[in-house]
């Protein structure tokens, strides 16, 4: 077929959230980047909910801000209510969580797109990538990116290509008996990527997910509802936004129950519902579970909540949080009118559940590249994960690694003790899902240490290293780190008294008596005391910004606490840093089960920690397998 | 870099005079400095020289526990390159665990299986084949282990540790679903609920922990399993086995009506001896259960004595029997040596396709028990049996998981008492969770995240 042919850097597929990230990386880094999506107007489109972060959701953000995203820059300009959630709980816990404009969140972020250099937005369906025959470094046959066509003819000749297709490859909805061939949001799918993919032997499977109803804001009746407002002071997603610019007037969302007539309703026309009556497919996740599945699975529960969140400041559109079905839509009208507040309401889009194709992760790298396909790099919901912050978070890591394999540097790989990114990554590429992956804390093992408010602490460097975040900016951690480690060093060294003035001042704080003195940050590890509280045993303190002191309370209140987790992660970091050289033969191992072999050869894991979490690989094939390494390094040095 | 200090028992299992605990790391001889003292009630070991031997005793606080000489090997001079100590205390399994258990209290972690011989070659203090041998070991140790689980695991220990873990797992989830999902799961009012659940497993952790010292040695020996047909003469020869003057140390009635477990000790090795029903094809309900569960014990057991009938030709009963114990250790006990042969040894040996130790029995006339009782001794020290059903490390492994559990159970309780929030004390639950686990072979993968959406309705 004729047709033009460019030459360029690196091609982005899909402009959602991961394919975002994946451009603006690489083109910050100076490649020459054209990002393709099947419709410019769908730019960091949010089909489904209307908010960004949540539990532990909020803590990717944070991260892929500290490492140089936009996601967090591009909410903080665009939302109408924010929360940190669980404030009631320890920090590691806390999180944010933002209700967005949607149109504004999307318009803001194609600006900033627009106004990138090296980037260009293209409006096609990428059909095929084209790829060469090539040997790796050990002699293996492999194959490596030289491009993609796109559907129209054209070619696009590149050094790397980073795929972020989403929820558009073979998309189907389904809404009841209606099926329709659809990406998200009626949009045009991809149809023709997957087989290319196929031909390269990569092994795809399929998915679902589905989204609630949107409601017309005119119909629905408020005062039956409990109003949730947001915080009273915001904080910023982004390190880099002055708090002072996020304190807007914000909007409300609105909280409602299911009850026994909805869930009635729902048990009367299971048989109608795809899901139930085995049309659909796909694997759906358990987490954010249909309204149906919610009825069956939690039977005795007697009623669900429902929140009714605005989509944006110029629609009357309400999202329906809590009630994602793919019922016919005589049933889902049924359904929702039973819901206080919602008897009259009249429904803009229905709910609808979403079917598409997706890769196994295990295929890739902990880089995100594909281990067959030199230069395939891949994030998103692609990888078999949900959620637009999981996506987000990926697709900078496969951007940044895309435009990292071509420069000759190394690749960006956070360890499960640095990021919940880290864990994330981790966890889509060792361990089998048979799920959409969605994040959560306790997925976490060192959460302690992954906190909300130190992901610049912990990640700035490396968006520095790889060149996404300025010298300025990351002289500023720096500066805050030197703070913090010396007002705490200060606490621990100024010991007070027991005089009668620091007795009665304790005692004025419900705190038990001081039989010898005691050093600030001791009397600060007690509960009822803090850091402000101590003020006035204190005249020596300096002035510190409010960030500082936020983490020397966090570093002195809860010590033992993160010295533990400290401790485990240097346990962690020891097999973790025992690399696996790349040719190695699981074969010349007899002592190796055989089952453990098979697995180790398949997923060929780059690090004895990450063999180690492989399912299937038990404590003893670890143990064979470092004194196989031990010998193997003495025999090559 | 500083390594951990490891310790095990170096010697064999066994009622031998003496036993041998090693301790090698960094922190080795401070670990056995605070438990030794000598005549003078001085520590000394810290200012000893290397490669010298000291007498004096091993106290637990103010226990004294044994009488011991200790030596003292410090590094690189020594077996694994690092400080070394080894403490010579009395012999026997309740002795040897005692001072293992007070070294494991002061400071070191027990030995992994050949992690003595694994820690020497990585320091370079012996060569591949050495090396290679570890493998072997670690292989071997991880079979034997996986396979006393695997018997465990119809026990009862393995059935109220799953117990518990349960009900750790339960409140983990709780606490996890209401952290990820906080606008649908709440805590309010939680911590007393939790308080009590903890309570209630720590007391059931500690019994655990002391029926260890107190219950299980009578649980020790050899699993031997008399099979037989009917009225071949099992239950004669137990009798002849369990006589007056021998030292019975328990008698326990079977779980069912049909097996009776006794436990005999000859010539200094202890057996666990369980009588089964006779094996038959049989269309009776209750016997049916007992053949099957002599099948079931025959499986399990270490050693299988096979009483013959020699006055009644082979049936086929017999050769059912024979076909159970072909790859097993047994010991044929060719009985009724009083009546007419009607049974040749070939045709035994024939019907099992290989040779075993054979013996001449007569029950009734009391022949055979002196032959019987020096092979057995005989094959014990000749590591031909030994007894799998306790191994010991595993369980000391376990009593040391279970501890873990308990402390770490402790922690939460200390988290509660000084009222962190909950985020913080589900950790150390699921440090308990996960040492529990080790007890029963389980990882823990993806446990909670399975539990959390099973039993708490999350989403959006």
């Amino acid at each position: 077929m004729p047709g033009f042919h460019e030459f360029i850097d690196v091609c982005v597929v899909g402009a959602g959230h991961a394919g975002c990230e994946a451009a603006l990386a690489c083109a910050r880094l100076g490649l020459e980047t054209v990002i393709f999506t099947v419709s410019v107007d769908s730019i960091a489109l949010m089909p489904c909910n209307p908010n960004v972060g949540g539990s532990s959701k909020g803590h990717l953000v944070r991260e892929l801000d500290a490492l140089g995203g936009e996601m967090g820059k591009n909410i903080d300009k665009t939302f109408i209510q924010s929360k940190m959630l669980n404030v009631s709980k320890g920090p590691a816990v806390h999180s944010l969580r933002a209700q967005a404009d949607k149109a504004e969140y999307s318009r803001s972020m194609r600006r900033v797109l627009e106004s990138q250099d090296h980037l260009t937005i293209k409006q096609a369906e990428v059909c095929e990538l084209l790829t060469e025959d090539v040997i790796d470094d050990l002699g293996n046959p492999i194959k490596k990116i030289t491009g993609v066509r796109i559907l129209t003819g054209g070619i696009y000749s590149c050094k790397a290509v980073v795929l972020c297709t989403g929820t558009y490859l073979n998309a189907r909805c389904l809404c009841g008996e209606a099926i329709t061939y659809t990406g998200p949001n009626g949009l045009m799918p991809a149809t023709h990527l997957t087989d290319s993919l196929k031909s390269l032997g990569v092994s795809v499977r399929r998915f679902k997910t589905g989204t609630p109803a949107r409601m017309d804001k005119r119909s629905l009746d408020f005062s039956k509802m409990e109003e949730q407002f947001g915080d009273k002071r915001v904080v910023p997603f982004s390190f880099s936004t002055n708090p002072d610019d996020v304190q807007i007037d914000q909007v409300s969302c609105w909280l409602t129950y299911t009850n026994e007539k909805t869930h009635e309703i729902i048990r009367d026309n299971l048989d109608r519902s795809p899901i139930y009556a085995g049309i659909i497919e796909g694997t759906g996740p358990r987490y954010c579970p249909s309204i149906e599945d919610k009825v069956v699975k939690f039977a005795d529960k007697e009623r669900h909540q429902v929140f009714i969140e605005p989509e944006g400041l110029y629609t009357n559109e309400m999202y329906v949080g809590g009630m994602s079905s793919s019922l016919p839509e005589d049933v889902q009208l049924a359904m929702y009118r039973t819901v206080p507040g919602l008897e009259n309401c009249k429904i803009v889009r229905n709910a609808y559940a979403i079917e598409y194709d997706c890769i196994d992760p295990q295929q890739l790298f902990p880089s995100l590249e594909f281990k067959k396909i030199k230069g395939l790099f891949s994030g998103g919901q692609l990888n078999g994960s949900s959620g637009y912050e999981e996506a987000a978070a990926q697709g900078l890591v496969a951007g940044i690694n895309a435009a990292m394999s071509i420069l000759h540097k190394d690749p960006l790989i956070m360890d499960r003790s640095e990021s919940y990114i880290g864990v994330l990554i981790d966890d889509l590429v060792t361990k089998e899902n048979f799920e959409p992956y969605r994040m959560m804390t306790s997925r976490a093992e060192y959460r302690l240490l992954l906190r909300q408010d130190n992901a610049d602490l912990r990640l700035r460097k490396y968006g520095f290293e790889v060149g996404l975040v300025s010298k300025e900016e990351f002289d500023k951690v720096c500066e805050k780190e030197n703070a913090i480690k010396a007002e705490v060093s200060r606490l621990k060294s100024v010991r007070v008294g027991a005089s009668k003035s620091v007795q009665d001042f304790v005692e004025s704080h419900g705190s038990t008596v001081l039989k010898t003195g005691f050093t600030l940050s001791e009397l600060m590890c007690r509960p009822e005391l803090d850091y402000h509280k101590l003020a006035p045993l204190d005249p020596e303190r300096p002035s510190l910004p409010s960030d500082v002191i936020e983490q020397v309370e966090i570093e002195i209140k809860y010590e033992g606490y993160i010295e533990r987790q400290r401790r485990q992660v240097e346990q962690f970091k020891k097999t973790e840093k025992k690399k696996i050289p790349d040719d190695i033969d699981y074969d010349d191992i007899p002592s190796l089960r055989l089952e453990a072999r098979q697995k180790l050869t398949r997923f060929r894991p780059i690090s004895v920690g990450q063999a180690s979490r492989i399912s299937g690989v038990s404590p003893a094939d670890i143990s064979v397998l470092l004194v196989y390494l031990e010998h193997y390094q003495k025999t090559r040095s | 870099m500083k390594t951990e200090t490891i310790a095990a028992i170096a010697t064999a299992l066994s009622d031998a005079g003496i036993s041998i605990i090693r301790i090698s790391g960094d922190e080795a001889i401070n670990v056995a400095d605070r438990i030794f003292v000598t005549k003078e009630k001085n520590h000394i070991l810290k200012n000893v020289k290397s490669h010298t031997i000291h007498y004096g005793f091993l106290f637990d606080g103010d226990e004294l526990i044994d009488e011991v000489m200790v030596s003292v090997m410090k590094a690189p001079k020594s077996y694994t390159t690092e400080d070394t100590v080894e403490i010579n205390c009395h012999g026997g399994i309740l002795m040897s665990r005692k001072v293992l258990s007070l070294v494991l209290q002061n400071g070191a972690r027990l030995a992994e299986p050949g992690e003595f011989t694994k820690r020497a070659f990585l320091n370079g203090r012996i060569d591949l084949s050495g090396a290679e041998a570890v493998m072997d070991i670690i292989h071997s140790e991880n079979e034997m282990f996986l396979k006393s689980s695997v018997k465990q695991l119809r026990g009862s220990l393995s059935s109220s540790i799953r117990t518990l873990r349960e009900k750790i797992l339960f409140e983990i989830a709780f606490i996890e679903s209401a952290i990820d999902d906080p606008e649908h799961i709440s805590l309010d009012g939680y911590q007393d609920r939790l308080s009590e659940i903890v309570d209630d497993i720590s007391v059931s952790l500690q019994k655990l922990i002391d029926s260890f010292d107190t219950g299980k040695l009578m649980r020790e020996g050899i699993r031997t399993v008399i099979l037989g047909k009917p009225n071949a003469g099992k239950s004669s020869f137990l009798n002849l086995l369990v006589g007056e003057e021998k030292a019975i140390v328990t008698d326990v009635a079977g779980t069912t009506r049909d097996a009776l477990e006794e436990y005999v000790k000859v010539r200094g090795v202890s057996l666990k001896v369980i009588d089964t029903a006779g094996i038959r094809s049989t269309d009776d309900v209750v016997e049916k259960i007992g053949v099957e569960k002599a099948i079931r014990f025959a499986d399990d057991a270490d050693l299988i004595l096979y009483v013959v009938d020699s006055s009644r030709t082979l049936d086929e009963n017999d050769h059912r029997i024979c076909e159970m114990i072909r790859d097993k250790r047994a010991i044929i006990l060719y009985n009724k040596t009083d009546l007419h042969a009607a049974v040749t040894e070939d045709e035994i040996f024939d019907l099992i396709g290989k040779r075993f130790p054979l013996i001449h029995v007569s029950a009734i006339e009391n022949i055979g028990l002196d032959e019987f009782e020096k092979l057995v001794k005989e094959m014990f020290f000749e590591g031909k049996i030994s007894s799998s059903d306790e191994i010991f490390i595993t369980n000391i492994r376990h009593k040391e998981a279970i501890s873990e559990a308990l402390e770490a159970l402790k922690l939460v309780k200390k988290s509660l008492a000084d009222q962190m929030p909950e985020d913080f004390y589900s950790i150390d639950l699921m440090h308990a969770y996960t040492s529990l686990g080790f007890v029963i072979g389980e990882e823990v993968g993806e446990d909670l995240v399975n539990e959390i959406f099973s039993k708490f309705c999350m989403g959006k």
